[in-house]
């Protein structure tokens, strides 16, 4: 029985030795010279990533001792939790995206690599072309840059010109030809459209009611910010805040110029007259009607524009974090930037011309590019971040949700807003 | 009293003379084998155990006293802050109020509709075989899919609200509404898993004896009195394993929830497990998070030795 036992014993040790040993990873030890980098990325767009393989390839053949690098497509929705998660549990990236919201988080903990000194290094790199404006979010307390900003896309209005036509309704470009292009004679044709053609009015792509960020692309037409500048003070409740969304409750439960919550409606598919989102989406549109691109309608503070931003950082406890950022310096050097840009639009001062945005962008016209792109990321202002982005985005849906009833006290909801979220912005 | 002991089974050394070193047996008797292939058949069962529910069950314990910033790389230990901030966490309340809403809501629907179904189709009638695969079938069927499904059927411009203004019915917003989101939820859900808990009951009725109903009726007890007092005792085991199975599914909810609501409206639908997922993984709060696993750890533990030891009242076992 004795001999069982110990029989029993060493195999039962062996079995966990080589469970454990399984479960240990098989990362590669810092003695190899074969360099293998992975990069998170929320896009899964077949293009996008047989560009971004290119480049790869281009890099690992001028640098034969990286043998792989991995683009690794994470969903969307869950994309900065699934990040955090592979870095918690010990499988971080050697390079992530990071999407604007969570860049204070990023940049304030001091996770991403500082990328000036490797950039610099390259005289031809360009270090000086990449805008200040762009690279505004991604600076550390020290100044240092820590993130390169690969996306700069503005917020503009789509419009099918189609439906408004077939409401009897002057094209987008009429409107904004007779002075009409705010968001009163949005709205104004959007429930125009609705009562024609069943179709919805206005929508603001990816809101869908919780996504409140996404309407910062209407309250900065009245001039409003969720908090100070300093991140300190909400101004949820502010007058231009109340102002902004009585507008909005009211297109949504009196006009019926914006489907209401739990109703959906995609402006690609024809199924509403406008719709705010950013370039990047007109990919979707499949010619099978007539539409036409135009900036953000202006609101009560005249024009404006707002941009959504992607950056790329190194992980700086990644074990090749230096490869990992001699390779971010090839990826974004002048001429993959150029590639990149017919995708994303690029931080470098030099690529925001018609030329270059006019040629890798087949869908848009230069007209459309001169008159909507470059003047939405010249004058763009960010969408709102802060640390604890997550936390406080819950806090702010949860609080808004008793906006989106017929009968909301607006004033009121906005206040409680800002007593929920007041703990964590101090 | 001296008291002398003899080892059984071993030759007394004679005095004088050296005793024989013990033989060592190199090939194990038939008992050592036989214990040996009983270890072995166990083992990868204790092993898996042992990674993935006691070494996460001692590690959750460990964090619940840290306070883990994935992003800045530190571990730093708290002490009981964290336990500290459960108790005063003002959320907590209406979280533990919605999953007892959720899981008592669930736990009746489910128990009452799949016993109501496995009776109706305890019938020797044609085509009950179509019926029984037709409500088994939402089981097997993507859980994720089918809560995707029914949130467009539940959308205020969706299939319910539909077929609901055929009939001259205004529809509410099912899923944007705080009295119907919960019932949504939980309406999904059941039918999601109600065909397990029918099954499980068909099997028990069919080993009713029909003896002891025959008798019954011969005593004069009517259908009612038949399923009451015969029945239901009979089955009670069943209904002891289905509603143990059903109350710990219930307070592990989470996919229904993020599809279908993400919590709200308000905090409304937002349960134990989703708080916890939110807590840990979007807010980053993994020591916070870990002390809430251990609160859902410590509910499910009590509920299961409650059902457990409520079943000597009323579960009728015949051995």
């Amino acid at each position: 029985m004795r001999s069982a036992r110990v029989l029993t014993g060493l195999a039962l040790a062996s079995v966990a030795a080589m469970a454990l040993s399984s479960c240990s990873g098989g990362g590669a030890s810092s003695e190899s010279e074969d360099i293998e980098l992975r990069m998170t990325v929320w896009t899964s767009n077949e293009d996008h990533l047989a560009l971004f393989d290119s480049i790869a390839e281009a890099y690992m053949e001028e640098h034969p001792e990286v043998t792989d690098i991995t683009f690794d497509p994470l969903p969307f929705e869950d994309y900065t939790s699934t990040v955090t998660t592979q870095i918690a549990g010990g499988s971080a990236p050697d390079l992530a995206w990071i999407l604007e919201n969570a860049a204070p988080d990023f940049v304030d903990s001091g996770a991403l690599l500082p990328l000036d000194e490797t950039l610099e290094a390259d005289p031809d790199y360009g270090f000086d072309d990449l805008s200040e404006s762009a690279t505004a979010l991604w600076h550390d307390d020290s100044g240092a840059l820590v993130a390169y900003p690969f996306s700069t896309s503005p917020f503009v209005m789509f419009a099918n010109d189609d439906l408004l036509a077939e409401a009897g309704l002057p094209s987008a470009a009429e409107m904004q030809a007779n002075d009409d292009w705010n968001w009163e004679g949005v709205s104004e044709a959007g429930a125009a459209v609705h009562e024609a053609t069943g179709k919805a009015g206005f929508v603001i792509r990816d809101f869908d009611y919780t996504t409140w960020d996404n309407l910062a692309s209407v309250w900065m037409g009245w001039g409003a910010a969720p908090w100070s500048e300093d991140g300190t003070q909400c101004t949820f409740d502010a007058p231009e805040m109340v102002d902004a969304f009585e507008f909005l409750h009211d297109a949504a439960f009196d006009a019926q110029s914006m489907p209401g919550p739990g109703t959906t409606a995609d402006f690609f598919a024809g199924e509403s007259a406008f719709t705010v989102t950013q370039i990047s989406r007109a990919s979707l549109l499949d010619g099978s009607f007539a539409w036409n691109l135009l900036p953000l309608p202006e609101g009560p503070v005249g024009e404006y524009s707002m941009v959504g931003q992607a950056g790329i950082g190194v992980m700086s406890s990644g074990e090749h974090a230096d490869a990992a950022a001699d390779f971010l310096a090839f990826f974004t050097n002048p001429e993959n930037s150029q590639q990149l840009a017919q995708y994303f639009p690029p931080p470098r001062v030099s690529q925001l011309n018609v030329e270059t945005l006019a040629a890798t962008n087949p869908t848009l016209t230069p007209e459309q590019i001169e008159d909507v792109v470059i003047p939405g990321i010249e004058i763009g202002v960010t969408r709102p971040s802060h640390t604890d982005s997550a936390e406080i985005g819950q806090e702010v849906r949860s609080s808004l949700d008793a906006l989106w009833v017929a009968d909301a006290d607006i004033p009121g909801t906005l206040a409680d807003t800002c007593t929920a979220i007041d703990p964590l912005l101090g | 009293m001296a008291i002398t002991t003899t080892t059984p089974g071993r030759a007394q050394a004679r005095p004088g003379v050296a005793p024989a070193p013990p033989r060592r047996r190199l090939v194990p008797s038939y008992r050592a084998r036989d214990a040996l292939a009983g270890y072995l058949f166990v083992a990868p069962q204790v092993l898996g155990i042992g990674l993935f529910v006691l070494l996460p069950l001692g590690l959750i314990f460990w964090y619940s006293f840290h306070e883990w910033n994935v992003l800045a790389g530190t571990f730093r230990w708290v002490g009981l802050e964290n336990f500290e901030k459960l108790v005063a966490d003002p959320k907590l309340a209406p979280v533990l109020q919605a999953t007892a809403v959720f899981s008592i809501g669930l736990v009746v629907c489910n128990l009452a509709l799949a016993l109501l179904l496995a009776v109706l189709l305890n019938r020797k009638v044609r085509g009950m075989t179509a019926f029984r695969t037709i409500f088994f079938s939402p089981v097997v069927v993507s859980l994720v899919a089918w809560t995707i499904v029914w949130s467009f059927l539940m959308q205020d411009n969706g299939g319910i609200n539909g077929l609901l203004q055929l009939v001259g019915i205004d529809g509410p917003n099912w899923l944007r509404e705080g009295p119907t989101a919960m019932a949504s939820v939980i309406v999904v859900q059941v039918f999601k898993n109600v065909g397990l808990n029918m099954v499980l009951f068909l099997a028990a009725l069919q080993g009713v004896p029909q003896e002891i109903q025959e008798a019954a009726r011969m005593d004069g007890a009517s259908d009612r009195q038949l399923f009451w007092r015969i029945t239901v005792p009979l089955i009670s085991p069943t209904i002891l394993l289905t509603s143990i199975i059903t109350i710990v599914g219930s307070l592990q909810v989470f996919a229904q929830i993020a599809v279908l609501t993400q919590g709200g409206p308000g905090i409304s639908t937002t349960v134990l497990v989703y708080y916890l997922v939110q807590q840990a993984f979007d807010f980053h709060h993994f020591g916070y998070g870990s002390t809430l696993a251990i609160l859902l750890f410590g509910i499910v533990l009590v509920l299961t030795i409650a059902q457990w030891q409520l079943r000597r009242r009323w579960v009728f076992y015949e051995n």
